[in-house]
């Protein structure tokens, strides 16, 4: 594990990075959340190939797509592109 | 080996002798011989790396900046305007920590337009965090390319060189310079090993978006390894000339400076002709000295503050202006010999601007003018330009 | 036999979660098709714009694979240097990348690409194209099309909006004797990486021409994003094609041509054009994809 620097000291010589974004969830930002409806799904993958966020999952061929809420922003491409209306937006609970 | 030849060809030789891998090359005068130098070389197949011809001096410092981030060590060369166009990029080189040697033949800013010789260029470029080093002499230019590459590729330092020339005083004009051989350059200067370069197996971003609470932190990384670099100027100096037999000084040079009465400090070319014509005046009785100013960034002002004990009063010479105030080296001079308990009087002389000869007798002028203040203890204005068409027929 | 679904694009991800790219944005969809037909070794290299805002913030970022940062006009002059320090260095086997947006690339950067075409340099060139200056907040540039709204061609009373033609990038490059140019859509991806996959080991510079919605500069909701992308092909608006030695071919055959209407009434930043403006649009995307048949049935005779 690389230590995130803590002082000037512990600066490279060359100003590069030490880590991924990873770590920032983004899905902080969404006001809208999508749903998958399983039923409805037919393993087309559109829904994954058109994330910009990466946050639809899909282990391996053949398996349901999974919303990694973590990350998804909320854009709604998803829902959008869906051809067979599986996937729907619902408001996020107010806090 | 010894040959006769312009500071340009030194330029070239120094280049291949390096081993260089990435050279960007674009036309300018007086810069172009040695880019001319450096093709023929290459067509030859004289070169270790590869020669690219790029379509301006700001793609020529972008391709070095991308080529040495791949981890090849890095040249070009350039003049005036194309010092100017590549403004952009020097910040780039030195944020990105790319340690690029690149020739400066110092020439004037337009207009009127003009191609000859002054600082104007590499003065402008004081702040970018480049190190500077004026070459006095043809022999000094090959040597100090050397060096610079040492200096620069230096893990503790990581700074980009610019090694200065005057243009056509030095760079079109001829002198027996010493090749050395390649075994011993080879021994001297090992190849470029950055701890850092572009990995496919452990992937970075370099040089990417920074927020405030850390960019003033890189910036002081730079800050403190150009104080690095001032201890590495000094050791590669001795080691060059523990190699090679000779020195520069590092970062300053003191010339028949034990006894002064006054000193002048100066850069480039003018230097030769001041040392002459102060042992000339010596032999007259007049005991003026001279300072070489090896190094302009980082700046030398702790060996400057020994003036204050040699000397009562200093004199500074500028082959650039900042307008507004004064010469460029005059102000950087005099607030790092400042000494609140008194110190020496300073003085700043301005000439030799855009070509202009700057004569034995001007500089036997501005020995005279300091000889006076002495006397008189004061001086009497801050800027002196020298050989000006005033009217008064004294040059 | 049961029919097992099938991914169309490869699964590898060089591309990280938590980018900073806005919701919908088509740049990182970009990157990661980008990145999937070309893998491991390959350094992009990144001018100011969007692409270095989207890669995150230091000591983070966004990507699997070497990112190198620039300045805004030097991405081809960079890349090649990148390309020289692998050719001397004897690393091969690697794609070097220049990733430029529009403004980066047919404005202030074409200069060093024309250079870098002129030498031939052994790069892939992705023009990132959201047709404005986006990351400084939606300012005009060269490939912005004619009736845009952006914040330095306002709409007021009716006018003002933008009246210059997109920039024939891809002819003059073309002009300069590139090797290989294509268009390709985030709305597309099986084509996308086609293209790519087709450029990559051919020696000499490549140009690739991204079309890439910006949700915000385009005033479209997130959600329309690869909608209204889809449309720009579908209604000739940014056909589809590739140009391999001077010779044009049409990479996505466009039956049907939808009315450019249906593409623009997605977009606030047409929404102020009235029906003769829009009329004007049409006949000059007729007139522009009728010169491109025209050019692939000159270059193949």
């Amino acid at each position: 594990m690389v230590e995130a620097p803590k002082t000037y000291k512990d600066l490279p010589s060359t100003p590069i990075t030490f880590f991924t974004t990873e770590d920032n969830k983004t899905g902080t930002w969404r006001t809208i959340r999508p749903v998958i409806d399983k039923e409805k799904c037919t393993r087309c993958y559109i829904c994954w190939k058109f994330c910009p966020d990466l946050s639809i999952e899909v282990e391996k061929e053949g398996d349901y797509p999974n919303v990694d809420y973590d990350h998804c922003k909320g854009c709604g491409i998803c829902a959008n592109e869906c051809p067979s209306n599986a996937i729907t937006m619902e408001k996020e609970m107010e806090k | 080996m010894i040959e006769v030849m312009t500071a340009n060809y030194a330029a070239a030789y120094a280049v291949k002798l390096a081993r260089v891998g990435v050279i960007a090359a674009y036309p300018i005068t007086p810069q172009s011989s040695i880019s001319e130098k450096l093709a023929e070389m290459y067509v030859k197949g004289e070169l270790h790396g590869k020669y690219f011809l790029v379509e301006s001096e700001h793609s020529a410092m972008s391709m070095l900046i991308g080529a040495s981030y791949a981890g090849a060590r890095t040249f070009t060369a350039t003049s005036s305007h194309g010092l100017a166009l590549m403004h952009e990029m020097l910040f780039w080189a030195v944020g990105a920590r790319r340690p690029i040697v690149m020739a400066v033949v110092a020439r004037a800013l337009a207009p009127p337009w003009n191609i000859w010789g002054d600082h104007m260029d590499v003065m402008s470029e004081r702040d970018t965090g480049w190190m500077q080093f004026f070459c006095e002499n043809n022999q000094e230019t090959l040597d100090t390319i050397l060096m610079a590459y040492k200096i620069s590729e230096n893990r503790s330092v990581m700074l980009p060189s610019m090694v200065i020339e005057d243009g056509f005083i030095l760079s079109h004009t001829y002198e027996a310079v010493d090749i050395p051989d390649q075994d011993e350059v080879d021994d001297f200067l090992p190849p470029f090993d950055p701890e850092w370069k572009i990995d496919f197996n452990d992937p970075r971003r370099f040089g990417g978006l920074t927020m405030p609470d850390w960019w003033s932190e890189f910036r002081y990384r730079i800050a403190l390894d150009q104080e690095v670099a001032r201890k590495k100027i000094v050791e590669v100096d001795k080691e060059f000339e523990r190699k090679f037999g000779r020195s520069y000084g590092g970062l300053v040079e003191f010339y028949n400076c034990d006894d002064a009465e006054v000193a002048l400090v100066l850069a480039g070319s003018a230097v030769g002709t001041a040392k002459e014509v102060s042992d000339k005046m010596r032999e007259r009785g007049k005991k003026v000295g001279v300072v070489k100013l090896k190094t302009f960034r980082p700046f030398p002002a702790e060996e400057l503050k020994k003036l204050n004990d040699m000397v009562p009063v200093v004199g500074v010479f500028d082959r650039s202006y900042t307008f507004g105030y004064g010469g460029a080296l005059y102000s950087e001079v005099r607030n790092g010999i400042y000494d609140p308990a008194g110190g020496a009087l300073v003085k700043n002389y301005v000439g030799g601007m855009g070509g202009k000869d700057f004569t034995p007798k001007n500089m036997e002028f501005i020995f005279e003018d300091l000889l006076r203040i002495k006397k008189e203890g004061k001086v009497d204005k801050m800027v002196e330009w020298i050989n000006i068409k005033d009217g008064t027929g004294r040059w | 036999m049961v029919n097992i679904p099938k991914f169309t694009i490869p699964k590898e991800e060089y591309v990280c979660k938590g980018h900073s790219a806005c919701p919908g944005c088509g740049t990182p969809l970009a990157l990661r098709y980008t990145l999937k037909a070309l893998g491991k070794r390959t350094v992009l290299n990144i001018p100011a714009g969007c692409g270095g805002v989207i890669l995150g913030v230091w000591p983070s970022y966004a990507l699997k694979v070497p990112v190198v940062d620039n300045a805004f006009e030097c991405t081809a002059a960079v890349a090649d240097g990148i390309r020289a320090g692998f050719d001397v260095l004897g690393v091969e086997d690697a794609y070097v990348v220049g990733w430029a947006g529009d403004g980066g690339t047919v404005d202030i950067g074409l200069q060093a690409l024309s250079a870098a075409v002129d030498r031939n340099a052994n790069i892939i060139y992705i023009m990132l194209d959201n047709e404005a200056y986006m990351n400084t907040g939606i300012q005009k540039s060269g490939c912005t099309p004619i009736g845009a709204w952006t914040t330095t061609t306002p709409v007021a009373d009716e006018k003002g909006w933008n009246t210059s033609p997109k920039k024939r990038i891809m002819e003059m490059l073309v002009a300069n004797g590139i090797v290989y140019g294509a268009t390709v859509n985030v709305a597309f991806p099986e084509d996308f990486i086609a293209r790519l996959r087709e450029a990559k080991d051919i020696k000499g510079t490549k140009f690739i021409h991204v079309l890439a919605p910006c949700t915000p500069g385009w005033r479209i909701d997130p959600k329309k994003s690869i909608e209204v992308a889809r449309l720009a092909t579908q209604t000739g608006i940014f056909p589809l094609y590739k140009v391999e030695n001077g010779r044009y071919s049409l990479t996505k055959e466009i039956k049907n041509r939808k009315p450019v209407r249906e593409y623009l009434m997605l977009q606030g930043r047409f929404r102020h054009l009235k029906e003769e403006a829009i009329n004007q649009i049409q006949k000059i995307v007729d007139e522009e994809y009728a010169r491109l048949l025209k050019k692939i049935k000159d270059t193949n005779e």
